[in-house]
C-alpha cells in the first residue's frame, strides 16, 4: 500500500467505493499530503454531505462527520465552534455544494469562519446517475437535460469570493502539487477557505457530456481546458475563450468569526467580573 | 443546600434559564414568532457561560449545526415553532440516525404552512413523532406550565445525553408567552445526566456497538478515537450497512428508547382520580382543564384530568391505568383529534366513546367551554 494510505487511510472500510478513473482517490492523495507535511491529523475534523466526494473523507482515519445532502458546511459550524482549535475541513460536490447546500455555502463565507471547504467538481450528480448540476455547461446533454443544457452554470469561487471566503482556490486532478499546496495553505489559513477542484468522472460526464468514458481523454480534457491564471481579473477572458481558469485567486487577513466570538465573550466576562452590565 | 431562587418569567425565558443550567453551551435557531425568545435569551446568556449561540441562516443549518456541535462534544439546543420545525424535520432524523444528543424546541403556533404566527395550537404532534422519514424514535415532552418549560427543558437535556437522542420540547404560544411564577433550582439542586463515554481505547472501540440498554459509549470528535459518524444506516463499524446490519441498527435506535418508556413517561391526574368522567390533556390546555376541574368541584360533580406530560412515545400503559374506571372520556386539544386518536388506540372499551373536544383557530378553550361540552354532548 502507498505509505501514506497506510498511515492515515480508515483500513477497514476499503476498498473505495469510487468508480474506476475517478479523481476522488487522487485527491485523497493530495489532501492526505497536505495533512502529513503539516502534522494534523489529531486535529482534524472532517465533514461532508450527499454525494461521491463525500464519501472522501469517510476514508481517512480521523473524526469524520457525513451528514445530509448539502448540509456538511452548518455542521462543521457545530463543530468548529464547540472547539475553534479544530482543523474543520468539508468535502463538497458541485451539487452537494452550490445547489441545495449553496445557501450555507453564502452564510458560511460570510462569516469568515475558519473552515476549508473542498469542493470537488464534476460537472454532474454523478452518484444519482448523471444528472445537469448548477456546474453543467450550457448545452451538455445530460440524463435531465436531454435536449441540451440551457441553464448558466454557476462559478463556484466567484460566489464565495463575493460572499466573503478570504482564500478562494481552484485546481485540478491534473495539478496534483498546485492542489496539494493549495490544500496546505487553506490548512494554515486562518478564516473561510474554498479550494475547488475540477475531477474526472468517466462515468457520467465523460459518457455523457464529453464523449468517452476513458479516463485518460477526460484526464486529458482537463488538462486542455484549464488555464492557469495568476490574478482573478483574467477570469473573464479565459471564460470567454471556453476554458477553465485556475490558480490561487485570493487570500487575504480578515477577522476570524471564531476568534472574534471568543475575544467578545472574554471582553463581556471581565466586564461582569468588574461589577459591569450583565 | 442553596434555595431556588423564584422569579415571574415567560415560558421560553424559563426554558432559558434551565438549558443554561443543564450545561448547554451550543445553541443555534433561526427567529420565528413564537419561539425567539429562546434565540434572543440564549444570545445573551451564552457568551457569559464561555457558550456560542448561533442565528443560522435557517432552520435546517440551525438543527444541522446543533447535531455538529453535538459530537464536537457539546450539549445543544434549538428552538422554533411549526414552519420552522417542518425545515427541522431532515435533520431529525439525522440526529437519531447519527445517535447526537440534543434539544429541539417547537413553541406551537397555528397551521398548516404559515398558519397563525401568533396564536395557540397543538398541530404538531405527529410532526414531532413521524416528521422525518424511515423508523425512528425519540422522546416529546409537553408543559403546560412556564415552571414545567424550566423543568422539562432540564429534563429533556438528561433525557437526550441518556439516550443519545433529540428530546423533543412541545410546548405553545400560551405556555411560551404566558408569565407567571417558576422556581429557578440552584445547580447544587439539578441532577444531570452526561452521555455515556467508551473506557476502551480506540483500537478496541466499536462506534456503535451498544451494551445491554442499546446505547453506544460517544466519544466527542478529537479525543483520540476517530469515528467515522455517517447517517446511512449503518453497521457496528459505522460503515454502511447490508441489509441485516442495516435492520439491527434501525431496531436499535427503536428499541433502545421504546423499551425504557418506564424510566421516563409521566402522565399526571388532577382532581378526584376515581371520577367517572375524565379528560385527557396536554400542554396548555391542561391548565384551562384544572380550572373546569375545580369548578365543576364546587357544583358537586366530580371530574378527573389526565395530563399527558411524556407525548411520544404514547405512554399506553400510563394512559390506560389513569383512565380506569372512567365511563366518560373527552380527549381535549387545539387539532382536530391526533391525541384522541392514540387514546382511542390504547383504551379498547366497547361501551366508552372517546369523545373530542377540540378547539382550532388560535383561540384558547375557556374552561367554562369544558363544562358546556359535557353538558351539551350528554
Amino acid at each position: 500500500m502507498n505509505p501514506l494510505g497506510e498511515k492515515y487511510l480508515r483500513k477497514n472500510f476499503l476498498p473505495f467505493i469510487f468508480c474506476p478513473g475517478c479523481g476522488d482517490g487522487q485527491i485523497v492523495q493530495a489532501f492526505l499530503e497536505a495533512v502529513d507535511e503539516l502534522g494534523i491529523i489529531e486535529d482534524l475534523a472532517l465533514a461532508a454531505g450527499i454525494g461521491c466526494s463525500a464519501w472522501i473523507p469517510v476514508y481517512v482515519h480521523a473524526d469524520v462527520l457525513k451528514i445530509l445532502h448539502g448540509r456538511a458546511i452548518p455542521g462543521a459550524i457545530g463543530l468548529k465552534a464547540t472547539k475553534p482549535t479544530r482543523k474543520v475541513v468539508v468535502f463538497t460536490g458541485d451539487g452537494d455544494g452550490l445547489a441545495i447546500g449553496g445557501l450555507h455555502l453564502l452564510h458560511a463565507a460570510r462569516r469568515n469562519i475558519d473552515i476549508t471547504v473542498v469542493m470537488v467538481n464534476n460537472q454532474i450528480y454523478a452518484m444519482t446517475g448523471g444528472q445537469v448540476a448548477p456546474s453543467t455547461q450550457v448545452g451538455a446533454r445530460t440524463q435531465t437535460t436531454p435536449y441540451g443544457n440551457l441553464e448558466k452554470p454557476l462559478d463556484g469561487c466567484k460566489v464565495a469570493m463575493a460572499a466573503g471566503a478570504t482564500m478562494v482556490s481552484r485546481w485540478s486532478t491534473a495539478h496534483s502539487k498546485p492542489l496539494t499546496h493549495a490544500f496546505k495553505a487553506a490548512l494554515n489559513h486562518k478564516g473561510f477557505s474554498y479550494v475547488e477542484v475540477i475531477s474526472q468522472c468517466p462515468v457520467q460526464t465523460g459518457k455523457y457530456i464529453l464523449g468517452s468514458s476513458a479516463p485518460q481523454f477526460i484526464f486529458q480534457w482537463i488538462k486542455d481546458h484549464c488555464v492557469q491564471i495568476e490574478e482573478p481579473s483574467k477570469m473573464e477572458e479565459i471564460e470567454a475563450q471556453g476554458k477553465i481558469p485556475v490558480g490561487d485567486f485570493l487570500q487575504v487577513e480578515k477577522p476570524e468569526f471564531m476568534e472574534e466570538v471568543l475575544k467578545m465573550n472574554k471582553a463581556l466576562q471581565e466586564a461582569r467580573a468588574k461589577g459591569g452590565p450583565s | 443546600m442553596e434555595k431556588g431562587r423564584i422569579k415571574v418569567m415567560q415560558g421560553n425565558e424559563a426554558c432559558v434559564e434551565a438549558a443554561i443550567l443543564a450545561g448547554c453551551r451550543f445553541f443555534a435557531g433561526y427567529p420565528i414568532t413564537p419561539a425567539s425568545e429562546i434565540l434572543e435569551g440564549m444570545a445573551r446568556r451564552l457568551p457569559y457561560v464561555d457558550g456560542f449561540c448561533l442565528q443560522a441562516e435557517d432552520e435546517i443549518a440551525a438543527i444541522v449545526a446543533v447535531v455538529g456541535a453535538s459530537w464536537g462534544g457539546a450539549k445543544a439546543m434549538t428552538a422554533t415553532s411549526g414552519p420552522g420545525f417542518c425545515l427541522m424535520q431532515e435533520g431529525i432524523g439525522m440526529a437519531a440516525s447519527v445517535e447526537a444528543p440534543c434539544v429541539v424546541v417547537n413553541v406551537q403556533r397555528g397551521g398548516p404552512a404559515s398558519g397563525q404566527s401568533t396564536s395557540t395550537a397543538q398541530g404538531d404532534l405527529y410532526q414531532a413523532r413521524y416528521g422525518s422519514n424511515g423508523d425512528y424514535s425519540l422522546i416529546t415532552l409537553c408543559p403546560s406550565t412556564a415552571q414545567e418549560c424550566f423543568d422539562h427543558t432540564i429534563r429533556a437535556f438528561n433525557l437526550a445525553e441518556r439516550f443519545r437522542i433529540p428530546v423533543i420540547i412541545l410546548s405553545d404560544e400560551i405556555v411560551a408567552h404566558i408569565r407567571e411564577k417558576v422556581v429557578i433550582l440552584s445547580p447544587d439542586q439539578i441532577k444531570l445526566v452526561e452521555r455515556k463515554k467508551p473506557t476502551v481505547p480506540m483500537e478496541e472501540f466499536v462506534p456503535f456497538q451498544a451494551g445491554e440498554d442499546d446505547i453506544p459509549a460517544m466519544p466527542a470528535f478529537n479525543t483520540g478515537y476517530k469515528i467515522p459518524v455517517i447517517s446511512q444506516a449503518k453497521s457496528l463499524s459505522g460503515n454502511r450497512g447490508n441489509a441485516r446490519e442495516a435492520e439491527t441498527f434501525i431496531q436499535r435506535i427503536v428499541r433502545k428508547v421504546e423499551a425504557h418508556i418506564a424510566e421516563f413517561a409521566e402522565v399526571q391526574t388532577y382532581g378526584d382520580s376515581k371520577a367517572e368522567i375524565a379528560f385527557v390533556t396536554l400542554g396548555s390546555v391542561s391548565r384551562a382543564a384544572r380550572s373546569a376541574v375545580d369548578m365543576a368541584k364546587e357544583k358537586g360533580q366530580a371530574i378527573r384530568s389526565v395530563e399527558i406530560k411524556t407525548l411520544w412515545p404514547f405512554p399506553d400503559e400510563f394512559v390506560v391505568r389513569a383512565l380506569e374506571g372512567a365511563k366518560r372520556i373527552v380527549v381535549a386539544e387545539m387539532n382536530l383529534g391526533m391525541v384522541r386518536n392514540e387514546v382511542q388506540r390504547v383504551i379498547r372499551r366497547p361501551e366508552v366513546e372517546i369523545e373530542l373536544f377540540s378547539k382550532i383557530g388560535g383561540i384558547y378553550p375557556l374552561p367554562q367551554e369544558f363544562l358546556r361540552f359535557l353538558e351539551e354532548k350528554r
